[in-house]
């Protein structure tokens, strides 16, 4: 963890050593194609991208949750399998939901 | 008490030799590893350009051997361009963040039955915990530049690599519920009575993960962040110097980690059909070089996706694909 951590400062340290460095203002400028950036580039996005981002929340956790229940799976058996099966069941619900209200279409 | 007594006290002394084992373990493993990305990148524009029918690169040595390291020195020497109105902090972090995460990653991977730098019990947790901090590499990068091509990507890179988070979460419930157990070395063992390893039970769970491989390192057919016909260089187009070539390196690095999770998870690790005497590690480097060239292949063949199509293929079908081989691995078990 420590040299991943090294190894990313120490490159760009020794880089820094030897470079050149020459700027002006029209190198300074922000890629557009060599045209001057017209406006502000943090422009207002699409609201699907939070749709998408308050969705994986959701399925992020429940996946999560099923990692220890799959861990000890060959110890608890029967029961918490049918009580797990209820769990996705459920959890399907709010899928076919989300589904049905159009969160996952991006094409109209 | 006098400072030597305190230093070389068994327990001080056992702690020291062992981090030091740990320290050079990881710096074999992060040496060969830059070996390894170094000649990936060589190896990935000669498969594409036969398969194109083109050379590659053929100047620099013999056959365009010594491609790979001109290119870095070149990149070593360049300009280190900060756009004016970028976000200086977050513009220097972003690529060490992306470097870190695929690198950490690897360190709980076993390379054969013993050597791993570390040997922890949430092996598999801990890898989809660094992989997912990669996004924050990619959407800090996007952010900080200013720039619109920069945004664009940012955004559309972290909506994917977080839709793809989930399938490649699920997909790996299965092989934890055949092996009972996070420990990537555990997992390689469960596998040992199984001759295809986790891939032949667990193959829904393995095309499942497959595909969420791609999209998650950004590969062809789902390399929209970088789509250069529409985004120049998508996330890191403001980039320049050693800052793009960790980028570059932390591509290459997140496709061998996704490789070598692939091989632990599904492929059965460092077992091979039969065993190879005096290289422990033989099978594991076979299957990774497969895999490498499986990624160039399909970049070489399949075209790129849109991003209606990304995101309803992983929201409408890799997840109730997913779902449904936990289900049925879990029938097959309890029956």
């Amino acid at each position: 963890m420590i040299i991943a951590l090294a190894f990313g400062l120490g490159s760009l340290l020794v880089g820094m050593l030897v470079r050149p460095r020459r700027p002006y203002r029209e190198k300074l400028l922000p890629y557009e194609s060599g045209n001057p950036p017209i406006g502000e580039p943090r422009v207002r996005f699409s609201v699907k991208f939070y749709i998408i981002a308050m969705l994986f929340v959701v399925f992020d956790v429940e996946a999560i949750f099923l990692y220890p229940w799959a861990v000890t799976f060959d110890k608890i058996g029967l029961y918490a399998f049918v009580e797990m099966v209820l769990f996705i069941i459920i959890l399907l619900v709010g899928y076919i939901y989300a589904w049905k209200k159009d969160a996952f279409r991006w094409d109209e | 008490m006098n400072v030597f007594a305190e230093i070389f006290r068994p327990g001080i002394m056992d702690f020291l030799i062992q981090t030091g084992i740990v320290l050079v373990k990881a710096v074999i493993v992060v040496g060969v590893l830059m070996l390894h990305v170094t000649y990936a990148t060589y190896f990935e524009r000669k498969s594409i350009g036969h398969m194109q029918v083109r050379l590659g690169p053929m100047a620099v040595g013999p056959h365009g051997l010594l491609q790979p390291i001109a290119d870095f020195i070149k990149l070593f020497f360049k300009e280190d361009i900060i756009p004016a109105q970028a976000d200086k902090p977050i513009f220097f972090v972003a690529p060490v963040i992306s470097i870190f995460a695929g690198m950490t990653a690897i360190s709980v991977i076993p390379f054969f039955n013993g050597f791993v730098i570390a040997n922890i019990n949430i092996g598999l947790l801990f890898v989809l915990a660094m992989s997912s901090l990669g996004a924050y590499g990619i959407i800090m990068a996007g952010w900080s530049s200013n720039s619109k091509y920069s945004f664009l990507g940012g955004l559309r890179s972290s909506a994917q690599v977080v839709s793809y988070e989930i399938a490649m979460g699920l997909s790996l419930v299965g092989v934890m519920m055949m092996a009972g157990s996070l420990n990537l070395t555990d997992i390689v063992k469960a596998q040992e009575q199984y001759p295809l390893g986790f891939f032949w039970p667990q193959a829904l769970g393995f095309f499942v993960f497959l595909v969420a491989a791609f999209a998650e390192t950004n590969r062809t057919p789902f390399d929209l962040p970088e789509a250069e016909s529409e985004l120049v260089a998508g996330y890191f187009t403001e980039y320049s110097g050693m800052r793009f070539a960790l980028f570059y390196v932390a591509e290459y690095i997140g496709m061998i980690m996704m490789s070598l999770i692939a091989i632990t998870c599904f492929l059965g690790g460092w077992n091979g059909p039969f065993a190879i005497p005096y290289v422990p590690f033989a099978w594991l480097l076979i299957k990774l070089y497969c895999f490498i060239f499986l990624f160039y292949w399909v970049r070489a063949t399949v075209p790129r996706y849109r991003y209606d199509q990304l995101m309803s293929l992983g929201w409408k079908i890799l997840i109730p694909l997913a779902l449904l081989n936990i289900v049925v691995t879990g029938l097959v078990k309890v029956l």
